[in-house]
């Protein structure tokens, strides 16, 4: 255990020179990232025309979307995962051998590799936040309180992201490749996360399937905390739940992570 | 000339003998089609729902869905006839390998965009035109031969406006040599073209009109199909695609000049 505490910062200065090298390449993720932008200009402009309100009630507004996408590209920037992409192009590869056999758990030099890789996703951050600072302060919840538990809400949110793609990318020691499943998953997130539609605007069956998903942790709740969308009693049991999915899925990737490296048998070379 | 016929035929035959060993990808590919098809509709039927008027400027929902017919069509062109082959360049400059193809007596363009297609894309192709028939049905008509022919000759410039996007990215590969990920760049850009155009204002539609077309790709064929497309925009259309295909060759053949190779 202290072996493994002692060895994180090494591995954190490796993974940051590692995403330092290769900026090009995350500059280019970044900008794939339009989606809330192209959601944010059809909300805006049907908000414009007719007042959009949601199940609970609330209303929508041009600026309350603008709020809204803002923070979801923000939440996108730091929840984000590729760690069954990582996972699959090492089982192919080969080389997952090199990360067997050092003395410390793969999942966990997965997670440094990620958590490395986030000052330089601050650094695309941080414009976003002050233009969402600027322009839709209003819509931003007062009570410190909120913000209180926002933190949590986001490793939550980040746990949830981390562990679920490690729990799709163990599917690659069973089958040849993951890639097709994660591809699935990766469209439900899109829509049953909040990420393309606010969650509170979708019909009530809908609704009904994406409160029993995780998705909706891994995205939309942490915007609809910035967003002032949820009481703190609300926000409370969100992020309670939210921890709960995320044990269950570091339970999960444990054991079928146990269960397949078994069957790992290190081709290529 | 026929030489290059030739040549497509054989190449399309080694992506179709691929296609074939992989056959169950047949089904993954369908259900991953519908899938995205999904993500595409369903923030159409939510802005939508229960509500009769138009949500956005000029467009009621069984003509947004044609636009979106439209998406789903173009991308299925993208995804399996063009990011292929030209992901293969990106592949080829980082490890040098592209010796291999100029050193074959074609033109290296040609063989690079016709090296591989995803043949199962197909499935998504009969999607997008699922979608047509959905919208079309909806609404109670049929579009006229007329538009019909129309989107036609759209859907010619519309591909060649996206294949000529792609040699214009790809090209930077030469000058910027770790872009794995341009492809998803591209197709990130092409997601704005899911709307109707008139959802765009100010500079966005600017830019959406001249510097990348997406309004070319889906908005006008859509307007074909149903009939109320100005003819004097299909002259546009065309006469962009043209200034396209003939600005991408020339910075094909710039950045080609720029290659060094590089060790084995």
């Amino acid at each position: 255990m202290t072996r493994t505490l002692r060895a994180l910062p090494t591995l954190l200065r490796i993974g940051l020179a590692e995403a330092v090298a290769y900026r090009a390449e995350m500059f280019v993720w970044v900008l794939s990232t339009t989606m809330p932008f192209v959601m944010w200009v059809m909300w805006s402009s049907v908000a414009e025309r007719t007042p959009v309100v949601g199940q609970s009630g609330k209303a929508y507004s041009a600026s309350a979307f603008s709020a809204y996408f803002f923070c979801a590209f923000i939440v996108r920037q730091i929840v984000s995962s590729w760690a069954s992409w990582e996972m699959n192009f090492e089982v192919r590869q080969g080389t997952l051998a090199m990360r067997l056999l050092r003395p410390i758990h793969p999942m966990i030099s997965y997670a440094m590799g990620h958590i490395a890789a986030l000052p330089l996703r601050f650094f695309v951050v941080t414009p976003v936040t002050v233009a969402l600072l600027l322009t839709c302060l209003d819509e931003l919840p007062k009570d410190p309180r909120i913000w209180a538990l926002w933190v949590p809400c986001m490793v939550g949110a980040w746990l949830v992201a981390f562990l679920s793609n490690i729990a799709v990318g163990t599917l690659c020691f069973f089958m040849e490749s993951s890639l097709k499943v994660m591809e699935v998953w990766l469209a439900c997130l899109m829509v049953f996360s909040g990420y393309l539609i606010p969650l509170d605007l979708f019909p009530p069956a809908l609704r009904a399937v994406a409160d029993v998903l995780p998705f909706h942790y891994q995205i939309g709740v942490p915007i609809e905390v910035m967003t002032g969308r949820h009481t703190f009693e609300q926000t409370a049991r969100l992020v309670a739940t939210q921890w709960a999915w995320a044990f269950a899925l570091l339970m999960l990737s444990l054991v079928a992570w146990r269960s397949g490296v078994k069957r790992f048998q290190a081709f290529g070379g | 000339m026929g030489r290059y016929l030739q040549l497509l035929k054989l190449q399309l035959r080694t992506s179709a003998l691929l296609a074939a060993q992989y056959r169950w990808d047949f089904l993954i590919d369908g259900l991953i089609s519908l899938v995205w098809a999904a993500t595409a509709i369903a923030p159409l039927l939510i802005v939508y729902s229960g509500r009769s008027q138009t949500m956005i400027p000029g467009w009621s929902m069984n003509e947004a869905l044609v636009v979106t017919g439209w998406f789903i069509l173009l991308q299925a062109i993208l995804e399996g006839a063009i990011n292929p082959g030209l992901q293969a360049v990106v592949d080829h400059i980082r490890k040098g390998t592209l010796d291999f193809v100029l050193l074959k007596p074609a033109d290296a363009q040609f063989l690079v965009s016709t090296s591989r297609f995803q043949l199962w894309r197909v499935v998504s192709v009969g999607t997008g035109i699922a979608v047509f028939f959905i919208a079309f049905g909806r609404m109670g008509r049929a579009p006229s031969p007329a538009g019909l022919a129309q989107a036609t000759v759209l859907l010619c410039t519309a591909t060649l406006v996206l294949y000529s996007m792609w040699i214009l990215i790809v090209s930077t590969a030469f000058y910027v040599v770790k872009v794995d990920n341009l492809t998803y760049m591209f197709s990130s850009i092409f997601d704005a073209a899911r709307w109707p155009s008139s959802v765009f204002r100010g500079v966005l539609k600017a830019v959406f009109t001249f510097v990348i077309p997406l309004a070319l790709m889906t908005t006008w064929p859509a307007e074909a199909l149903l009939g109320r497309l100005e003819p004097v925009t299909l002259v546009y259309a065309i006469a962009a695609s043209l200034g396209f295909a003939a600005a991408s060759r020339t910075v094909w053949l710039l950045s080609l000049r720029r290659y060094a190779s590089a060790g084995g």
